[in-house]
């Protein structure tokens, strides 16, 4: 049984409002903070994410280990493995595959950064004027998606292509003229699902204007869902850069970007496979670190959305 | 009366990494053959949890039954292998939900999801299953059944899924029938049906109910007994007239209060109980209502009060009724005429 | 639904109708003549092959034309093969091509599902971490360069199989396989998701609450909601399969549409590359019908609100 103590009288005095544990709410953290938190517990992304920061330093700061860049031939030194002067060795034409790889992967890198702000500059217009106004304009605006949402994108990408001078600004527009569809379609779910929200009217009955109320109210409540679509339209840009070069529709020499460097690596793929593997590799971890970036952005930043 | 339901002192836990939530904390109760008893509490209160405890559809993990038995017709059900819960799943006990809008397979159609457990407990063939899916749905009140029977979920009402629930339930004639909130996501005239639709059946059949419900109303429409839960816990437990004419925990007092009542005077705000239900997390040692209790003593924070029983069926779990308690007075007018 | 499917088909014939004109006008203003890669070749004679193909014509009648025979089913002359039709091209072309696509999206299907599946029910366990390594890393590796290493490590190196070219079945499996890591990656991905999401759906525990065995919740209930949505993605699919086997039929030397498309574009073989993007169009949009199509009859609430629309 209790001990004695219990029973004493006094026990069994009313407790004063202050006395009580009343339940302590946990503080609220902020949405972005939030992410942040579930974002670094994601060991796939804090991967991605690390690894991305270190190819960037090691993109810029690399070149300046050795003399060499990325367009002097000399054919005096072709097709050299590494070496303590060529780190990765040299191509067909005698060029430094160390500075050629950086000198690529930047401008690849440029490319997809290019054509993913392109995307969201269209992309969040279109969709955010057609959820917002709805009706009419709304209807016309979701055939036009629907159609070119249709479109097999390579085919319309490679024709543009054709047309166009081939160049790092043609190339970036090339890809988000079928790129920016996504991103409208995100864009205007969300604003549909926004526009009824009661600060939305507020904003309204105090005399807002569309162009306010659209891109001061509405679009930073989808900023999460943009963001994560630019992260995994960035690896998708760098694959249809890559693509275009390898089917000859790309940039033209001295210039290079990843998707050159692989091409050409496919032409001495028999006998030198170290020009393929390299530029291959930093491809590869770009794709990779930007695709587990965006898993870990999905569900960091928006818990209910896995698709 | 004859027990069919014996629980006593249940234990259940949820662990994830780093917590464990101790969900049910000691839950001792039967259930008598062909008696309906109600389970009422606010959210999270643990009147769930215990009966998906009872019929093992937790899943384990997260959860984990720490102690105590669960005893139908003499075995004890947490000690059963899965293939023997699935004998008693559905044929002995079983159970309706909350929501029929997603309890409800969307994909398949009604018909089958009541053939299933035909076929599966009763050994009918697929198409005497569907003969006596028709005739469940007539019995649940579904006019045309016959063309019913072949519709998709979405193609029912709200209260028509319930009904075709129900049906699924009664399928195999269950002894004990667990209904979890059943009204809760339903019109107010479609509870109403409901409720009746129970009942009738309950008469007809004489199976005992399990009723779930933070509904005191419902409750007063169908219970022949009431437990009154609070964070895992039976805090009062008692006849019908015992706890709606004389409650005795603070807890089932602020219960009865908060319900509107007709004559109420329209200008007086609806009465509630402040605060919300102690984390269960690191659960209080003492009365886990003492942080919402207007009448929270010292002991309260330090000791979990002792089971009284104020007569054979009334039992409470409170300081108060200690004799070294300062005299407080049930709020609950006793003339009020809760339960005709 | 009959209304639904016809509005559907009215959109398709409109898209492609919009994408044979927009590339048949892009292609006829690209600069220069179709011809600059016949070097040196006398004013007389170019003018006269001109002619012969009616690129004289003024644009708005070639299109009359061009669309007359398209209607009739035909692409024209390539100006690049002396005498012969897109179609005659595309026909020879096209076994090789549906060969190494259907083997590879079937393969990536079965397996993608299985993986998807088996991870979704194994959650957190190996096969789990297996499961979502390879989701990954198939999105990530570019299908360019997983055929090359597959042609140099299996073909080259350790000479298992045919690194490149076209006989026999042994032939077809590694370009086959190259098309269908991206395939097994996005399937087992997608239905992971939506199996983990379905039997956290509360009518599997009405299933359980039955007394319905584990296996017939996984088979009867689960599996069939899980594979309903993942029907959406055979259209994405199919476009990577496409994108894939331009370059992956470059790389294996493979005589396949993949191939005479890169090539037409590399000699400028205008009309072969406008008739080869219309077959390419033509069968993504008849994909995304199907799909759509098909979605409707499989999941029932489709079917019902699609009727009433």
């Amino acid at each position: 049984m209790n001990t004695p103590k219990k029973w004493e009288k006094n026990w069994f005095e009313p407790l004063a409002l202050s006395e009580k544990n009343s339940e302590v709410l946990a503080p609220q953290k902020g949405y972005w903070k939030d992410a942040w938190i579930r974002f670094k517990s994601n060991k796939g992304a804090l991967i991605g994410l690390i690894l991305i920061v270190l190819l960037l330093l090691i993109a810029f700061i690399g070149p300046l280990f050795n003399e060499h860049n990325y367009h002097s031939q000399n054919l005096t030194i072709t097709n050299q493995e590494s070496s303590g002067d060529h780190y990765l060795g040299t191509d067909s034409l005698g060029r430094d595959l160390w500075q050629r790889v950086w000198y690529g992967a930047k401008v690849s890198l440029l490319i997809a950064f290019i054509a993913a702000f392109l995307d969201v500059v269209i992309g969040v217009t279109f969709g955010g004027i057609s959820g917002y106004f709805g009706g009419r304009v709304d209807a016309i605006m979701q055939r036009i998606l629907e159609i070119m949402y249709s479109i097999p994108n390579l085919v319309i990408i490679i024709l543009l292509m054709m047309y166009l001078e081939p160049g790092v600004l043609p190339i970036a527009v090339a890809l988000s003229f079928t790129g920016w569809v996504p991103m409208a379609r995100i864009v205007r779910a969300q604003i549909l699902k926004l526009k009824t929200q009661e600060y939305v009217l507020a904003a309204r009955t105090m005399g807002a204007s569309h162009y306010r109320i659209l891109f001061k109210h509405l679009i930073p409540n989808v900023m999460g869902p943009i963001i994560i679509a630019v992260t995994f339209s960035i690896p998708s840009a760098i694959f249809f850069e890559a693509f275009l070069s390898f089917i000859g529709l790309g940039l033209r020499p001295p210039s290079a970007s990843l998707g050159i460097l692989v091409s050409d690596g496919y032409r001495t793929l028999q006998l030198f496979p170290f020009q393929l593997f390299w530029p291959a590799l930093v491809l590869c971890i770009i794709m990779l670190s930007f695709n587990l970036i965006g898993d870990g952005m999905r569900d960091a930043l928006d818990p209910k959305m896995k698709k | 009366m004859k027990p069919i339901l014996e629980v006593s002192d249940l234990h259940v836990s949820f662990r994830s990494q780093d917590t464990e939530v101790k969900a049910i904390r000691g839950v001792d109760f039967t259930v008598g053959e062909g008696e309906v008893v109600a389970f009422v509490g606010e959210s999270g209160s643990g009147k769930s949890v215990t009966f998906q405890t009872v019929m093992r559809l937790i899943p384990q993990p997260p959860a984990k039954i720490d102690k105590g038995k669960v005893l139908y017709g003499g075995r004890d059900l947490t000690k059963l292998s899965e293939i023997e819960m699935q004998k008693i799943r559905g044929k002995e006990i079983a159970m309706i939900f909350q929501d029929p809008m997603t309890s409800l397979n969307p994909t398949i159609r009604i018909g089958n999801q009541i053939s299933e457990s035909l076929i599966k407990h009763q050994k009918l063939s697929a198409k005497e299953a569907k003969e006596r899916a028709i005739e469940l749905l007539k019995i649940v009140g579904i006019p045309s059944p016959s063309e019913r029977v072949e519709q998709f979920p979405h193609q029912f009402s709200g209260g028509m899924r319930q009904r075709a629930m129900i049906a699924m339930a009664l399928a195999c004639s269950p002894k004990l029938l667990i209904a979890d909130e059943p009204t809760t996501a339903l019109d107010v005239t479609i509870q109403a049906q409901i409720i009746d639709l129970l009942k009738n059946l309950q008469t007809k059949t004489g199976s005992s109910i399990v009723f779930i419900t933070h509904d005191l109303g419902v409750v007063a429409e169908i219970a022949d007994r009431v437990a009154v839960m609070y964070a895992g816990k039976i805090v009062e437990s008692g006849t019908l007239d015992e706890i709606f004419y004389n409650p005795q925990h603070p807890y089932t007092w602020g219960l009865l209060q908060s319900m509107p009542k007709l004559d109420q005077n329209r200008d007086q705000e609806l009465a509630s109980i402040p605060g919300s239900c102690p984390s269960l997390v690191n659960p209080p040692a003492g009365c886990p209502f003492t942080g919402r209790c207007p009448h929270a003593m010292k002991i309260c924070q330090e000791e979990m009060p002792e089971v009284t029983k104020s007569s054979s069926s009334h039992q409470v779990a409170c300081w108060l009724q200690h004799p070294n308690a300062p005299e407080v007075k049930s709020p609950i007018e006793p003339e009020r005429r809760w339960v005709d | 639904m009959l209304r639904y499917t016809l509005k559907r088909f009215g959109l398709m014939l409109l898209t492609l109708f919009i994408i044979v004109t927009v590339t048949f006008f892009l292609v006829r203003m690209l600069p220069g003549t179709p011809l600059a890669n016949e070097e040196k070749l006398p004013a007389e004679i170019r003018e006269q092959i001109l002619e012969q193909y009616g690129l004289k014509e003024p644009l708005s009648i070639q299109y009359v034309k061009f669309m007359g025979n398209l209607v009739q089913g035909d692409l024209g002359m390539s100006l690049s093969q002396n005498g012969r039709s897109v179609n005659e091209l595309l026909s020879d072309r096209i076994g090789p091509s549906a060969f190494i696509g259907f083997q590879g999206i079937i393969f990536g299907l079965v397996v993608g599902l299985l993986l998807g599946i088996i991870a979704a029910l194994r959650r957190g366990t190996w096969i789990d971490n297996v499961a979502s390594a390879t989701a990954v890393f198939g999105v990530s590796i570019p299908n360019f360069v997983l055929a090359g290493l597959l042609s140099y490590w299996i073909g080259v190196k350790f000479e298992l199989l045919p690194p490149a070219l076209w006989g026999g079945y042994e032939y077809t499996i590694l370009p086959s396989l190259a098309l269908s890591v991206y395939v097994i990656a996005q399937v087992s991905r997608y239905i992971r998701t939506e199996m983990v999401e379905v039997l956290e759906q509360d009518y599997i525990r009405t299933a359980k609450a039955k007394g319905l065995s584990w296996s017939k919740i996984i088979t009867g209930h689960a599996l069939r909601n899980a594979m309903i949505p993942a029907v959406t993605i055979l259209g994405p699919l199919t476009v990577n399969i496409l994108t894939g086997s331009l370059v992956v039929e470059n790389i294996f030397g493979i005589p396949g549409i993949g191939n005479l498309f890169v090539d037409s574009i590399m000699v400028n073989d205008y009309t072969t590359v406008l008739g080869t993007t219309i077959f390419y169009s033509v069968l993504f949009l008849s994909v995304t019908f199907i799909v759509d199509v098909l979605y409707g009859v499989i999941d029932p609430r489709i079917r019902v609100s699609g009727a009433k629309e």
